[in-house]
């Protein structure tokens, strides 16, 4: 069993090193962009699929992540590793920071309160223009570009970067959700009550959870700045709270590899649609019709309700 | 008199208006079977609720084996020993039977004592109501508490399933202190040692199930003196 579901993350791991070498070099960098956009979509996951917190602010720690990496590179000159740990803490922190105060409501008011901390986070960024560069943002420097001494910027340490980050970021995943507490997560979801009356602290345990899917989401915001070279305010807005939240219900809420399998899909076919067309959002809104309409669980909660029960 | 493993006095819970607990002292005998009764509105879960830290006392104090718990949140009064089995029947319906009773740190051992140990690969909301009833029960066992709060247990239980209660009862106690809500009167009459009777959130009477039935309170307010098995 254990066997099996490791040598499948592994599978998974060991295609996506090969791709690089397959692909056209348009598609490797897409590919480079969605491990780390999954890596955002896993952490959103963690707290969403797994412990069932619906927040609407995840974009906060995302550009928390890009922010805290690509503004000490911008004014203090930090090298690459320090700046990724930057980003990384400045996720887990902020959304600890975040979850004090809005765990202390669940459900709408969950949603509501998470939306306006996003929404101050996104203002902020703005309003202290003079340091963020506001709207426009700033290309991160060449300094912080780099890892060891390879350029990040160039294509194949760019994706293989993307990879690390993201089979590390896989592989704590899933030894999060295969867990002790990462049983006790999913049992808060399906029934706090229950779980509190079993001796479990339901605060502790969704602020414990909702820390490190900022974790996840400050990583990937680095990560993001770093390889792509760039921070602006864009990324703090709503649409990248949204985003995770539309991966991981396309992928499967509460499964290991739903976020990349949601990510890929869902860019992909934005890219693809449209290139065909204005109207792509109507392309990807069919799609979500047709997805909540014959796989509600999303494509791999399908799966495993069909056909692989001891998909993690 | 043997020792009390809880103690709670002067409990007291207002709703607005409405006084659901009001000045209320229960001591539970270490070892002993308790029922609690009285009529629907008489405050028995409002009472166990404030025993067991869902609901917050407005006044009062609750001692476990001597310590002062009144201020521990719910979780923590658990981790000290207080179990509490829900009114409405509350499992992990979308997990299995093993993974349920596995979240209350206990195995197939507790699953066996309620006659579930075959089930347990079984997703626990495909169970029979019965069964999900005693699943619960075995997730209260399974926390090995010192005071098992059982909120109306029976009810919905096929005569079969009620006198396998019976029996699991009399086998957990005297190593478990069980405090029992229920409205079946057999079962308390058979299982109590000694009963207390709410009435508008106030100690109607206490006494063996022998001095109850033959209070004269007790019979006005509750039993209604012909039809004691309402």
């Amino acid at each position: 069993m254990t066997a099996r579901i490791l040598a499948l993350h592994l599978a998974v791991l060991a295609a996506l090193f090969a791709a690089q070498f397959v692909l056209p070099s348009y598609h490797v960098t897409s590919l480079a962009r969605i491990m780390v956009l999954a890596v955002f979509a896993m952490g959103y996951n963690i707290a969403f699929g797994y412990t069932g917190l619906l927040s609407l602010g995840h974009a906060l720690f995302f550009a928390a992540g890009m922010y805290g990496a690509g503004l000490p590179a911008l004014h203090f000159g930090v090298g690459g590793g320090t700046a990724l740990i930057l980003g990384l803490l400045a996720g887990g922190a902020l959304a600890g920071a975040a979850g004090l105060l809005a765990l202390r409501t669940a459900g709408v008011s969950f949603m509501i309160v998470t939306l306006m901390f996003a929404q101050a986070g996104y203002l902020t960024i703005l309003y202290f223009a003079e340091y963020t560069r506001g709207n426009d943002g700033f290309p991160v420097p060449a300094t912080a570009r780099s890892l060891f001494g390879f350029a990040l910027s160039g294509d194949r340490m760019r994706y293989m970067t993307a990879l690390l980050l993201f089979s590390a970021a896989m592989l704590a995943c899933l030894a999060l959700v295969r867990s002790r507490f990462g049983r006790i997560m999913v049992a808060m979801r399906e029934n706090e009550e229950r779980s509190r009356m079993l001796g479990y602290n339901p605060y502790a345990v969704k602020l414990t959870a909702l820390a490190i899917s900022g974790l996840y989401a400050g990583l990937a915001g680095a990560a993001y700045a770093l390889l792509f070279g760039y921070a602006g305010a864009s990324f703090a807005g709503i649409q990248y709270s949204i985003l995770p939240l539309l991966y991981v219900l396309t992928g499967g809420a509460g499964t290991v590899l739903g976020p990349l399998v949601g990510t890929a899909v869902m860019f992909w076919l934005t890219d693809i649609a449209s290139g065909l067309t204005s109207a792509w959002l109507m392309v990807v809104g069919v799609a979500l019709v047709a997805l909540t309409l014959f796989a509600p669980r999303g494509m791999l909660g399908l799966i495993r309700e069909r056909w692989a029960k001891w998909l993690p | 008199m043997a020792a009390l493993i809880l103690e709670a006095r002067g409990l007291n819970r207002h709703f607005g208006g409405v006084r659901a607990v009001d000045g209320v002292d229960i001591a539970l005998r270490t070892g002993e079977v308790h029922a609690l009764i009285g009529p629907n509105g008489a405050g028995k879960t409002t009472l166990v609720g404030l025993l067991s830290g869902r609901i917050a006392a407005d006044a009062g104090s609750i001692l476990l084996g001597g310590e002062e718990i009144v201020h521990l949140p719910a979780h923590r009064r658990v981790r000290k020993g207080i179990a509490y089995t829900f009114q409405i029947t509350s499992i992990y319906p979308r997990l299995t039977v093993a993974e349920n009773v596995d979240l209350a740190r206990g195995g197939i051992e507790d699953l066996a004592r309620v006659g579930l140990a075959d089930r347990a690969e079984q997703v626990a909301g495909s169970l029979s109501y019965g069964h999900q009833r005693l699943l619960e029960v075995a997730m209260g066992l399974a926390l090995k508490p010192r005071v098992l709060i059982l909120d109306e247990p029976t009810q919905g239980l096929s005569e079969g399933e009620v006198a396998g209660f019976r029996a699991l009862v009399r086998q957990i106690t005297p190593a478990t202190t069980v405090l029992l809500i229920e409205h079946n009167m057999d079962v308390v009459m058979d299982l109590a040692d000694r009963i207390t009777v709410l009435d508008f959130g106030r100690v109607l009477a206490r006494g063996t199930p022998a001095e109850i039935r033959a209070d004269a309170a007790v019979q006005a307010a509750y039993l209604g003196g012909d039809d004691a098995a309402a």
